[in-house]
This record gives C-alpha cells, sequence and structure tokens, in this order.
C-alpha cells in the first residue's frame, strides 16, 4: 500500500493522469454560489415567517401560506435550500468516501433524499396554500 | 474511507533518548522522526540534546549538529541553506516549514520533527514527493505557443509581467500541499496547492496561448474543485506566497468563460 494506491507498479504521472480531466466541474460550483447567494434573502423570509406562524393555530397557518408571496417565497427557499443541501453533501462524500460502490451508493441516497425532502416540503406548502 | 489513523506499524513509539552533550551551557531539546526502511520496528521518537552555543540559530543548524556529532544516521534532505531550493521542507513545531528559514529560538520549549505529512515516508524526514512532482508535470509548467516564434524573445509588457509576481517564486518545497486535508484525503486525484499555483502562473501568463487547453485540463470535481479554501497552504508558504488566492482566481476563470 502506498498513499497512492493499492499495489501497483505505475509511473507517478500515470497515476496522476487517472483517467483523465472529466470536463466537468464548475456547475457544480457556480449552483452552489448561486444557491448560497439566493438562500441569503429567502431565509431572512423563511425566519419571519416562523416567527408569524409561531403560537398560531392551523387556521391562522393557512391563512398566511394562502398569501401567494408567503407560499412562493417558501417554495423557492426549499428549492434553493434543498439543492445546496444536495451539493455540499455531495461534496462531503467525494472528500471522504474513495471507494466506488459505498461512494456511488451514498450519492445516490444524497440524491433520493433531497429530492422526497424537497417534494414533501413543496407539497405541505401548496396544500396549505390552497386551503389544506 | 478516508484514512483518519496510521496503520498499525507505522505509529511512531518512543525511540533512544540520545546523551546530553558534556560541559555545554545552553540546551534545547529535539525530538525527532526516525524511520528506517531497512528494519521490520515501527518509527520511532528520539530525542536528543543540542549545546545551542555549538550551533547555528536555524533548525537545519541544529538537525545538521545533531547528525555531525550526535548520530551520523539522521536523515535529511537539505542543500542551499537560505530558503530557495526547498530541500529541507519538514513538519517542525506542527507547522510545515524550511528548517533552513526557521530559527531555533521561536521554538517554545521542545523541538519536534516530522516528515511533511501524509506522504509516504522514505527514511527518517524524507518523504517520497514522486506524486507531488508528477502532479507538477501534469499542469505542463512551460511556455506553450501556435503562433510562430518571433525573431527574438516572446515580448511582454511590465504590467503583465508584474501579474507572475506572487507566483513564480514558489520553489516547490511541498509545505503547502502537504499542509492541506483536502490533499491528505484526495491527494491522488487532486492537484493540490503548489501545482495549481504553478497551473495559475501560466494562465495568466501573457505570453502564452494555451490558456484554454490548460483550463479544460482543469476542469474537473477533483484536480481543481476539491480546494475548499481552508487556506492551510497560506498560512504555511515558508516565501509568504498565497496558492489559495491563485486556485480561487483559476475557478473565476472558469466561471467567466461560461458566460
Amino acid at each position: 500500500m502506498s498513499a497512492f494506491g493499492k499495489f501497483s507498479i505505475q509511473t507517478a504521472y500515470k497515476r496522476v493522469h487517472g483517467l483523465g480531466s472529466a470536463g466537468a466541474g464548475t456547475e457544480h460550483f457556480w449552483r452552489q454560489r448561486v444557491t448560497a447567494v439566493a438562500l441569503i434573502p429567502l431565509t431572512l423570509v423563511f425566519v419571519v415567517v416562523v416567527i408569524l406562524a409561531t403560537g398560531k393555530d392551523y387556521d391562522a397557518a393557512r391563512r398566511l401560506l394562502g398569501n401567494p408571496f408567503v407560499a412562493l417565497s417558501m417554495l423557492l427557499f426549499v428549492g434553493a435550500g434543498i439543492s445546496h443541501m444536495r451539493i455540499g453533501m455531495q461534496v462531503i462524500i467525494e472528500d471522504y468516501v474513495h471507494e466506488d460502490v459505498p461512494k456511488i451508493a451514498l450519492l445516490l441516497l444524497n440524491t433520493f433524499f433531497s429530492i422526497a425532502c424537497g417534494l414533501a416540503c413543496a407539497y405541505a406548502i401548496l396544500k396549505l396554500s390552497f386551503g389544506g | 474511507m478516508v484514512q483518519l489513523a496510521l496503520p498499525k506499524n507505522s505509529r511512531p513509539v518512543d525511540g533512544k533518548a540520545w546523551p546530553k552533550p558534556a560541559g555545554a551551557n545552553r540546551l534545547t531539546e529535539f525530538r525527532i522522526y526516525r524511520y528506517d526502511p531497512d528494519g521490520e520496528s515501527n518509527p520511532r521518537i528520539d530525542t536528543y540534546w543540542v549545546d545551542r552555543d555549538d550551533c547555528g540559530p536555524m533548525v537545519l543548524d541544529a538537525i545538521l549538529w545533531i547528525k555531525n556529532k550526535v548520530d551520523p544516521t539522521l536523515t535529511f534532505r537539505r542543500s542551499c541553506r537560505e530558503g530557495i531550493c526547498g530541500s529541507c521542507a519538514m513538519n517542525i513545531d506542527g507547522t510545515n516549514t524550511l528548517a533552513c528559514t526557521k530559527a531555533t529560538d521561536d521554538i517554545k520549549g521542545v523541538v519536534r520533527i516530522y516528515p511533511l505529512p501524509h506522504m509516504p515516508v522514505v527514511k527518517d524526514l524524507v518523504p517520497d514527493l514522486s506524486g507531488f512532482y508528477a502532479q507538477h508535470a501534469s499542469i505542463q509548467p512551460w511556455l506553450q505557443t501556435t503562433s510562430p516564434e518571433p525573431e527574438k524573445e516572446w515580448r511582454q509588457s511590465p504590467d503583465d509581467r508584474h501579474k507572475l509576481d506572487g507566483l513564480y517564486e514558489c520553489i516547490l518545497c511541498a509545505c503547502c500541499s502537504t499542509s492541506c486535508p483536502s490533499y491528505w484525503w484526495n491527494g491522488d486525484r487532486y492537484l493540490g496547492p503548489a501545482a495549481l499555483l504553478q497551473a495559475y502562473r501560466w494562465l495568466i501568463d501573457s505570453r502564452d496561448e494555451a490558456t484554454g487547453e490548460r483550463l479544460d485540463n482543469l476542469e474537473d470535481p477533483f484536480r481543481l474543485y476539491r480546494c475548499h479554501t481552508i487556506m492551510n497552504c497560506a498560512k504555511v508558504c515558508p516565501k509568504g506566497l498565497n496558492p489559495a488566492k491563485a486556485i480561487a482566481e483559476i475557478k473565476k476563470m472558469m466561471v467567466t468563460r461560461q458566460f
């Protein structure tokens, strides 16, 4: 074993060159920045909405989310937040999990979990917004 | 998974305590990582006492004093003794730096010396840097042009030349790359701060005509984008350079060419 993988006779350059450049990465990097910027105002709106709904009953929450501005802001918050979360978790998995099979499995789980979470949140918002 | 602890046979154990030199007034204790590839035993931490009145001010002076006067088997790389060759890069007092430009007096208490972190150890303080050098080679660190060769030199304006300041000074000592956690975990696929600083040095060279191909080569989730702006590279660079900034500039170029 060496720091560069299991025992194999390869030149250092061969190991560094690997499978070549994937030709991707910037899109991912940029999306993380775009969602981060979007989340600054959206999180503020989210916090205000949570404060407004605190201690109120179900009807009050329904009325609050019945406002299209509030409902759309919450949908955007969920969309940007989930997308940001998924990218962030993907980076962590890629950083720390190196074996192909567990890595691909975790990346799949990450995608499924994010989509399920996002859809559940969106469904709840829409249901309340349209009169629950 | 990422390797969080050393394998059992790589964990350092207590080593030999060498005798204090006789008749010395000013002694400093050094604990130095030793590994002998010819034996079966674990690496060990040896203790040495250095007579500071009999040796120069830098850590390199002290380990040369040890090698000359106490233990000739202590192995390390050194050459220029003035911070320009990068040979004596090692982990001193918890930070990667050059032994020749680190003053022993700047370290409080015991001086602890290890090889550069997370690299295979050849012997004692000598790490195997072949992967590191191959990463440097992979960014093709030379001028590439398509235009016909000019009769004299490729011309560059003083303003364009200034853009290379803070980049060309890199001596490839590997202090930055081996201090980077991202490089520790993914050093086989992430190019690391040193190679990327050099990549940027050629990307912004006004004479170089391979900018697009160079960016294509770096357009990869691992080669470039494993940098998470941890900034250890900028903190440890013994030449005061900022590889993290160079990497951020490369990412900016990547985004710029999309819009």
